[in-house]
């Protein structure tokens, strides 16, 4: 197996008295999918937030192609090429695609903005991940339906040459066609070369597209398997009882449990 | 997730984006009949613009000139013009509150407290013209600095801290004016802005340069997209909105260059000082909102705040600094005011000055609940306001009226926003 291009080994996080992270290893691989499963509470939230870097973590080492680097807020992890698309997709609704693709990173011309620039790049950026939904680059996001949402913020988060995409439950306020195209799109990524960290509930959508699977229970690693070698079924119960068979946490549960 | 729209139903008939190619963009519009289309589409799906304004402007010359045959005169016209500057670049300022979707509503007494601050200046301290309408910029700006802080950073409702200082500064008025007293303004430049005119040749040398300008950045704007393939309107829109622009330019600057008097011994001829003032506003915060990452930044803080500050925008730095282009663009409409009426009063500024901003400003298209609005539609809606006001003034109506009619069209403006903005939510556009 290769190289991982980002890893995290033996990760600790507590919020006070609440230990939510109990030396968690997570990596994520060029080309590849990692879905990221867990029940609510597992600690999915916890994980991304603290890859993102908007949470520090209290140990545990944070590597970028096989290096530690010291990952300690947002700003450090976009720069190392993480960019992460959140459930609630951070669009302005009042301005175009183009206009949101680069918020807050512009394309200027002294002192005024650089349409040209800009609309030529968001057209290369969809084009490239053979976009072809999306009826114009000017029209507002008002107008666009969930799944072309979600395809520009994935967009978005692409423009910016990112090794590394985090997709936060992408697929679940979306009817079936819509869903259809973002796994697309989530699948062409991987095809590209990035890391792709997929975050879902959805066990159909998981076994989809994903290489790899990562279950977490109750804020520690139950299984770190490839997609192939397990069944719905078993991935299941990897989540709901942090064990299936031979796979999954070996100990008795309840000393995880806080 | 906020999505409006259930992802289920169908796109709506405007928007067919299901089946068509990307690449296929470019046509997009590509025709007259397109781009009426497309037009007529975002018109219906609420998002109207300065539409209601221009409609409304139309039945407000057509009913007033049917009842006062002054009202059309070339005297009357000018006199419009005039009276519609303070309004225009007060709502010009409130553009940038409204966009983040805040309100100030102590904009019209910051004003006031500012032209008392030219006035002293000028009177008591014989300060030159320039330096007493910068120190009244200054003061309007540091009162937008102390209500953006209060506002970003102590959090507390724009609404609340703006009628704080509704009231305060009215008592800083009348402190700095003194009870009953009143400052008058006769220096040559500041009076001279809304009583003199600017010579028939250079406004003719002017307009003609604006509007060859206008044409000359938009056909090149067009060029540039068609040569790189971006999405752009068809030549023809093109044509049109220039040909409308040199219409409207050159028709205003027609008006103002006859002679106007009716004293036929003293000529009044050439266009009121004021008008290149607003216009010289109006581009720059136009080229401000609409060119620079600032004014994208803007649009972005009161579209979405969250996504904003995710993308890295300091949302409170944004809010102050709107805050301080309001009062500071207050100040400049406060010394208009007083340029006009060729005084400063404690009451400058106070009763109804506020509310026919805000109700310009909100009649020219700027949406109340923040994202939405150009420079220009502050404009179009203060020469609405200020029409409101001329006509109702030539009835000689009692001043009640007066105040029925004012609170009547600002209601309906605020109404025309949130319907538009309902229908928006529903239909995507």
């Amino acid at each position: 197996m290769t190289q991982p291009l980002l890893e995290l080994r033996g990760v600790n996080k507590s919020f006070g008295v609440v230990h939510v992270l109990h030396d968690v290893d997570f990596a994520v691989y060029p080309g590849q999918v990692t879905a990221l499963v867990g029940d609510n509470g597992a600690g999915k939230s916890t994980l991304v937030k603290i890859i993102a870097g908007i949470y520090g973590r209290d140990s545990g080492d944070y590597l970028f192609d096989g290096e530690p680097v010291a990952a300690h807020n947002p700003k450090d992890v976009a720069d190392l090429g993480v960019e992460v698309v959140y459930q609630d997709l951070a669009l302005c609704d009042n301005l175009d695609i183009v206009e949101n693709m680069f918020l807050g990173r512009e394309a200027k011309k002294g002192l005024a903005l650089d349409e040209v620039t800009m609309e030529s790049r968001a057209r290369e950026t969809l084009a490239s991940l053979s976009v072809r939904t999306v009826k114009s680059v000017r029209q507002s996001v008002a107008s666009l339906s969930g799944g072309q949402r979600q395809t520009v913020a994935i967009a978005k988060a692409v423009l910016w040459n990112s090794k590394i995409v985090l997709l936060d439950e992408p697929t679940a306020a979306l009817g079936v066609a819509q869903t259809r195209q973002v796994l697309d799109l989530v699948r062409r990524l991987a095809d590209r070369g990035l890391g792709v960290v997929l975050i879902s509930h959805n066990m159909g959508d998981v076994f989809e597209v994903a290489d790899r699977i990562t279950a977490l229970y109750l804020g520690r690693v139950a299984a770190d398997v490839p997609t192939k070698d397990v069944t719905h079924q078993q991935v299941v119960e990897l989540i709901t009882a942090g064990r299936s068979g031979s796979l999954g946490i070996a100990e008795n549960p309840e000393t995880a449990a806080v | 997730m906020t999505v409006n729209s259930p992802d289920t139903t169908p796109p709506p008939a405007g928007s067919r984006v299901a089946n068509s190619d990307f690449s296929g963009d470019n046509q997009q519009a590509a025709t007259l009949g397109d781009a009426v289309r497309s037009y007529a589409n975002r018109v219906r799906g609420g998002d109207m613009g300065s539409l209601p304004a221009i409609f409304g402007l139309l039945v407000l010359f057509i009913i007033f000139s049917l009842a006062n045959d002054k009202f059309l005169s070339t005297l009357n016209l000018a006199n419009l013009i005039t009276q519609s500057g303070s309004i225009c670049v007060l709502a010009m300022g409130l553009v940038f509150v409204l966009l983040i979707g805040e309100i100030d509503l102590s904009a019209g007494v910051a004003g006031g407290v500012s032209a008392a601050i030219v006035g002293l200046a000028m009177t008591d301290h014989g300060q030159p013209w320039w330096v007493a309408a910068l120190a009244g910029i200054a003061a309007g700006a540091v009162i937008g600095v102390a209500i953006g802080l209060l506002v970003a950073n102590l959090g507390i409702p724009s609404f609340v801290v703006t009628l704080a200082f509704f009231l305060a500064l009215q008592g800083v008025n009348l402190k700095l004016i003194g009870q009953g007293g009143s400052i008058g303004i006769d220096d040559d430049v500041i009076r001279g802005l809304t009583i003199k005119n600017v010579p028939v040749t250079a406004g003719w040398i002017a307009a003609v340069v604006l509007v060859i300008a206008f044409a000359a950045l938009s056909y090149n704007r067009h060029r540039v997209q068609v040569a790189k393939g971006l999405a752009h309107d068809p030549l023809v829109l093109v044509v049109i909105k220039i040909v409308v622009f040199a219409a409207i330019i050159l028709g205003v600057t027609a008006l103002l260059n006859t002679n106007r008097s009716l004293n036929p011994v003293f000529p009044i001829h050439g266009i009121p000082w004021v008008l290149p003032v607003v216009a010289v506003l109006l581009l720059f915060w136009t080229f401000v909102l609409t060119r620079t990452s600032y004014g994208r930044h803007l649009y972005a803080v009161g579209g979405n705040a969250e996504a904003a500050r995710r993308a890295g925008i300091n949302v409170g730095m944004m809010k102050i600094s709107a805050f301080v282009i309001c009062s500071s663009m207050a100040a400049i409409s406060g010394i208009l005011s007083a340029s006009y009426s060729g005084k400063v009063s404690p009451g400058s500024g106070g009763g109804n000055v506020l509310l026919y901003a805000v109700g310009a400003a909100v009649i020219g298209g700027v949406s109340l609940f923040g994202g939405r609005g150009r420079a220009v539609d502050a404009v179009i809606g203060g020469v609405v306001i200020a029409t409101v006001a001329n006509g109702l003034g030539l009835l000689n109506q009692a001043s009640y009226i007066n105040f029925l009619v004012t609170g009547g069209v600002l209601l309906v403006a605020a109404s025309v926003d949130a319907i538009s903005r309902r229908r928006r939510s529903a239909s995507g556009v």
